[in-house]
């Protein structure tokens, strides 16, 4: 089967930035990218690649729908939309964990249902299911730092980097659920019909990862 | 009546031509109520391609069910036929969810279920229809094959523990192996076995490339059986005009509570979900106190609608 232009979605902002580096060096290069413009969309059909740049959280979307051929999805996206798709690499870049945080010497009342804000709720459910604890999810889109001093919840459930806003808003992280990375996806349809473009890019990032270990 | 193949649809141009395929190999056509009793879908929820069910009380008080599935049906209805061959194809509209809706859709589906004494005869002639209804709808289609008890025995050998166990085969679903390696490391698991888990998680191909490099992985994990099985099984397209379009890929995976053996899911170019899926289903026959084993699949032709044929080239059946 003959491979045609290869879809990439990536997300927008400094790790897309970072990860099309990547992709370039594996000769899925694509110039007009870095020009300075508002547009979305680019393409070198000399290299058969197409990259668009998307909201971070619609790249898994973009991919199980066929939009896009590959993306590149943090782990907690896809941990929280559980999209049917390929995750061929864990490219080792956008770097954090999902947290529980609580005010600064917060104890657990277990007589009583934890209220717990953040914006993934499935994680947060499936964690809270592993350990046996009734919850009340409080399901919220930004600033869940605040929810807690507000007395909205008793704890969060959310990304954690370098932990600066927890410590400015008097949280602390108390449980560590999982790390999170950016992770190389695919569809699976097309990876049936692009395998050979699509397996020749894992194998290239699968050195340059190789390289920095 | 002469009827203008340009007012059918997509969906319905397919339907004639999977029904003309599936008859000419013998199949017959099995019609059934669109109701079911509630109860046989509650006692195999798993099986089900999503869990909600649109449910309504019969005048006589019973609740039942807008079918969500087909299969469950047509092993409720026929007899235990252990020494015997049924042939039969469906083509019937089920209700359920599509994922991440909350919507019930009708979908049309088509299939066939062949039960009874299953021999690779059978499995040979239900791989080679599953290829032929690919055909029938696109030239350009892949049907992957994979084994799923050659991937249980090894992932059974890796751990006693059912969570590890599932989150493992779950990651060869994914093609995931860089947490194959994190779940083996955290839970100290054989190294050998490992890696052997991650090269058949990574493998993909046509049977020619494949299965000699399958050879060489496992000729010392009490695999023999297995390969035996998938060899004989993908044997019959060697000499069929679909052998190029064949690709052995353990990323298949179905529900092991009712799946064994030989299981397969089919792909068209552009369209981005499979659209035929199917396998050996002796443990769905046993559960539902069955003495014979059964293989079949399903066409969902509902994922038609977005296809340009045209453009495509369809091919004739």
């Amino acid at each position: 089967m003959m491979d045609t232009m290869l879809n990439i979605a990536l997300p927008k902002g400094r790790l897309g930035e970072r990860v099309y580096d990547m992709f370039a060096r594996a000769g899925f290069s694509c110039p007009a990218i870095k020009e300075n413009s508002r547009k979305l969309i680019f393409e070198n059909t000399a290299a058969k690649v197409r990259y668009f740049w998307v909201k971070p959280s619609d790249v898994a979307i973009y991919v199980e729908r066929g939009a896009a051929d590959i993306g590149v999805a943090g782990k907690d996206i896809l941990l929280e939309y559980e999209p049917d798709i390929y995750e061929l690499l864990d490219l080792k870049t956008g770097l954090c964990r999902m947290a529980v945080a609580a005010p600064v010497g917060f104890q657990d009342d277990t007589a009583r249902t934890l209220r717990v804000a953040t914006k993934f709720a499935n994680i947060a459910q499936n964690y809270y299911a592993s350990v046996g604890r009734d919850i009340d999810i409080i399901h919220l889109n930004g600033s869940i730092e605040i929810a807690p001093i507000l007395g909205l919840s008793d704890v969060i459930v959310d990304i954690v980097e370098t932990g600066t806003t927890l410590k400015e808003n008097h949280l602390e992280v108390i449980e560590t659920i999982v790390p999170i990375s950016a992770r190389l996806v695919a569809n699976k349809s097309s990876y049936k019909f692009k395998y050979t473009q699509i397996a020749a890019l894992v194998r290239e990032l699968g050195l340059q990862l190789e390289e920095h270990t | 009546m002469k009827i203008d193949p340009e007012v059918l649809t997509r969906e319905e141009q397919a339907i004639f031509r999977l029904r003309s395929l599936y008859r000419s190999r013998g199949y017959q056509p099995y019609k059934m109520s669109k109701f079911e009793e509630y109860d046989l879908y509650v006692k195999n929820k798993d099986f089900l391609i999503s869990d909600n069910i649109l449910t309504f009380t019969d005048t006589n008080g019973k609740l039942m069910a807008l079918k969500p599935d087909v299969t469950l049906s047509i092993i409720k209805n026929s007899k235990d036929l252990p020494d015997d061959v049924r042939k039969l194809y469906y083509n019937e509209t089920v209700y359920r969810t599509a994922k991440g809706t909350h919507r019930f859709r009708e979908i049309m589906q088509t299939g066939l279920e062949c039960i009874g004494k299953i021999d690779d005869g059978c499995i040979g002639e239900v791989l080679l229809l599953a290829a032929g209804s690919l055909a029938c709808i696109s030239p350009s289609f892949v049907l992957d094959i994979s084994h799923l008890d050659l991937l249980t025995d090894l992932v059974d050998g890796l751990s006693p523990r059912t969570e590890i166990r599932k989150a493992l085969m779950h990651c060869v679903g994914e093609k995931n192996l860089h947490e194959i390696s994190d779940i083996c490391r955290d839970n100290d698991l054989d190294p050998a076995r490992t890696e052997i888990l991650k090269q058949l998680a990574s493998l993909y191909g046509t049977p020619e490339t494949v299965l000699p490099r399958l050879q060489t992985l496992l000729k010392d994990c009490g695999a023999a059986s297995a390969l035996a099985q998938l060899e004989r099984a993908v044997k019959v397209f060697e000499t069929s005009p679909y052998k190029d379009c064949i690709r052995i890929d353990f990323s298949v995976i179905s529900d092991i509570k009712y799946y064994n053996g030989i299981v397969f899911k089919g792909f068209l170019n552009h369209i981005p979900d499979s659209v035929l899926s199917g396998g050996q289903y002796d443990r769905l026959m046993q559960k539902m106190h069955r003495r014979s084993g059964a293989i079949g699949f399903a066409v969902y032709l509902d994922e038609l609608q977005r296809f340009d044929l045209k453009e495509e080239g369809l091919c004739e059946a």
